[in-house]
């Protein structure tokens, strides 16, 4: 089993074929949803944890593309660098999965880099610049 | 109160009777019951009480925090006989910034008319070889390094290219000089602020559907963050809401080292709405403050760079509270949710105010603005903040930071001047 993130991109009329019902049924991939920007009638994204066998995966992956439905692997990481962090906060404003959040005890910044879904936001929102894109696996 | 009322009610009687009956013995009895009365009540210290503490080591002292958790079970009387100076402290971007510096003449000398620090320009109207780093300067081809990086690059003793112009005079034959220079070369460096330590602070959201880069941070679009900026009920100004201790020459914490309140800051403005609890529920009141650059550290002067705003500079201050009465007890003691402050909109002109909150709401992590549930989040550090009224704590305690009584207070009754736009030349 192996588990790999997505970004996928739907053309505008996709959203009434069953998508994700046939990843699971046929490809007994399970998904987990990260991200969702879906507007009906336009283009939607969704960024995906998919885990399934490696060959599923490729079929899965396979299904979607048939469908113009575009799957990007997601292999950036976000990294901080922690030993210059103020605490400040700014960087939780732009966070909306959670990632970077500040803990309500002693006040200080905590990341969680299995909820980052590397929308980049951050990077321009700290003053002090702390967070680099790591394109390594 | 309590005390005071039945206090009246029994000297009143008295009264009258001193004054219907003409009893002396009345009247002295009056006197008496009041005397006993105003010495229970009214526990009055002096600064050079408090100092003769500190110098013995004996003086308690709390954080601001700590002496709002203790005034939830004792009156602002028990505080005031128990406590004898409460630490405030804030850790946050303070843009009107800055540091004078001296370079030292070199031979032959030059007059400095033009002067750039690693390519940042600093002030050159200031004899031959005076500047002021202003801590938001920048080379507009450079935006990201400005003149707060300069000065935390001193603070932390490194080398500094100097790059100055100057036309040639008869006393100042030099036109050029490059060299480099660092905090041990020059002769004085001190930090200058004129507008620091803001109290209270307005809460930032932007409800247009673009997303706002501003010095409150990254505003989302229709509303998906709100950022706010105080450090709270640990906020130096917010527990001396009427500066009755803060004045000229008040001793500080800045930066790491001590210095000095000189003078009301910019846009010093005392008459801003206050909330029952005596806090004005926006930005007010501000200090101008001076330091000693060369004992400074960066762990609390930092510099910062806000996309598509510019430079700012984190600057770590605390200010030592004397309890010197009931009263003073009774505002340190000020806790979070007593504390309100205005929700602006940065997304429109004019930045229109859209309700209020208090910071036990802001620090819970959501607040509601106009019935629309909105994320928060600070954009100042509390756990710095913390930690300088920790180390203002210990060094008090220790005898090494004394109390200051101000050589004069600041005034009560400022406004805020708009610029006009009149027509240049006409009058
Ligand atoms: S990239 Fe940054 S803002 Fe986006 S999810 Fe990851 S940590 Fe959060
Ligand atoms: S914005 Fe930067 S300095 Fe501030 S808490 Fe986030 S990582 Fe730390």
């Amino acid at each position: 089993m192996r588990k790999k993130r997505y970004i996928l991109k739907f053309p505008p009329q996709s959203g009434d074929k069953p998508l994700s019902y046939h990843l699971v049924r046929d490809y007994d991939i399970r998904i987990n949803i990260l991200k969702a920007e879906v507007r009906p009638g336009k283009t939607g994204s969704l960024v995906l944890e998919l885990e399934g066998t490696k060959e599923n995966l490729k079929l899965g992956i396979q299904y979607l593309e048939d469908n113009q439905v575009s799957c990007e692997p997601l292999d950036k990481k976000i990294h901080w660098k922690q030993e210059r962090c103020i605490n400040c906060g700014n960087c939780t404003a732009v966070c909306f999965t959670g990632a970077l959040v500040m803990d309500p005890k002693n006040w200080e910044l905590k990341f969680d880099p299995d909820k980052c879904i590397v929308c980049e936001l951050c990077v321009p929102a700290c003053p002090l610049n702390l967070f680099a894109i790591d394109f390594r696996e | 109160m309590g005390r005071l009322k039945s206090t009246i009610i029994i000297a009143f009687p008295f009264y009258l009777l001193s004054l219907v009956a003409r009893r002396r013995i009345c009247y002295f009895i009056t006197i008496i019951i009041l005397s006993i009365f105003s010495e229970n009540m009214g526990i009055q210290k002096t600064y050079e009480e408090i100092n003769e503490k500190i110098r013995a080591g004996k003086a308690v002292v709390l954080t601001a925090e700590e002496v709002s958790q203790m005034a939830l079970t004792a009156s602002p009387e028990e505080i005031a006989e128990k406590v004898d100076v409460v630490t405030t402290a804030t850790f946050g971007a303070m843009c009107s910034s800055g540091a004078f510096i001296n370079f030292g003449h070199a031979s032959p000398p030059i007059r400095m008319e033009k002067i750039r620090l690693n390519g940042v320009p600093v002030y050159e109207g200031l004899a031959a070889v005076d500047s002021y780093i202003g801590a938001t300067a920048c080379d507009p081809e450079n935006p990201k390094y400005g003149g707060a990086h300069v000065i935390q690059d001193l603070i932390d003793g490194k080398d500094i290219e100097l790059e100055a112009w100057g036309k040639g005079t008869d006393c100042y034959p030099r036109k050029y000089i490059k060299t480099v220079i660092n905090k041990n070369t020059v002769n004085e460096i001190f930090l200058f602020n004129p507008r620091n330590a803001y109290q209270n602070y307005n809460v930032a959201v932007n409800s247009t559907p673009q997303i706002k880069y501003t010095y409150m941070g990254s505003l989302l679009p229709n509303m998906r963050n709100a950022t706010y900026s105080t450090s709270g009920e640990l906020s130096p100004l917010l527990n001396d809401p009427e500066l009755r201790t803060i004045g000229l020459g008040t001793r500080i914490f800045l930066g790491g080292t001590q210095g000095f309140v000189v003078w009301p800051g910019t846009q010093f403005n005392t008459s801003k709405p206050k909330n029952e609890f005596g806090v004005p529920v926006s930005n007010s009141a501000t200090l101008a403050v001076i330091g000693n650059l060369k004992e400074m550290s960066s762990e609390f002067i930092q510099a910062a760079y806000y996309e598509k705003y510019g430079v700012s500079m984190f600057v770590g201050i605390g200010i030592p509270i004397p309890v010197l009465d009931a009263e003073i007890a009774k505002r340190v003691s000020i806790r979070n949710e007593q504390i309100e402050t205005t929700v602006l909109d940065y997304g429109v002109e004019g930045s229109p105010a859209l309700g209020r909150v208090n910071y036990a709401q802001l620090r819970s992590g959501k607040i509601e603005v106009q019935g629309k549930k909105v994320r928060t989040a600070p954009v100042s550090s509390l756990s710095k903040a913390r930690k300088i009224a920790d180390i203002l704590k210990k060094q008090i305690q220790e005898g090494k930071f004394e109390i200051t009584k101000p050589v004069q207070m600041f005034p009560t009754n400022t406004s805020l001047q708009v610029l006009k736009e009149v027509k240049g030349g006409e009058s």
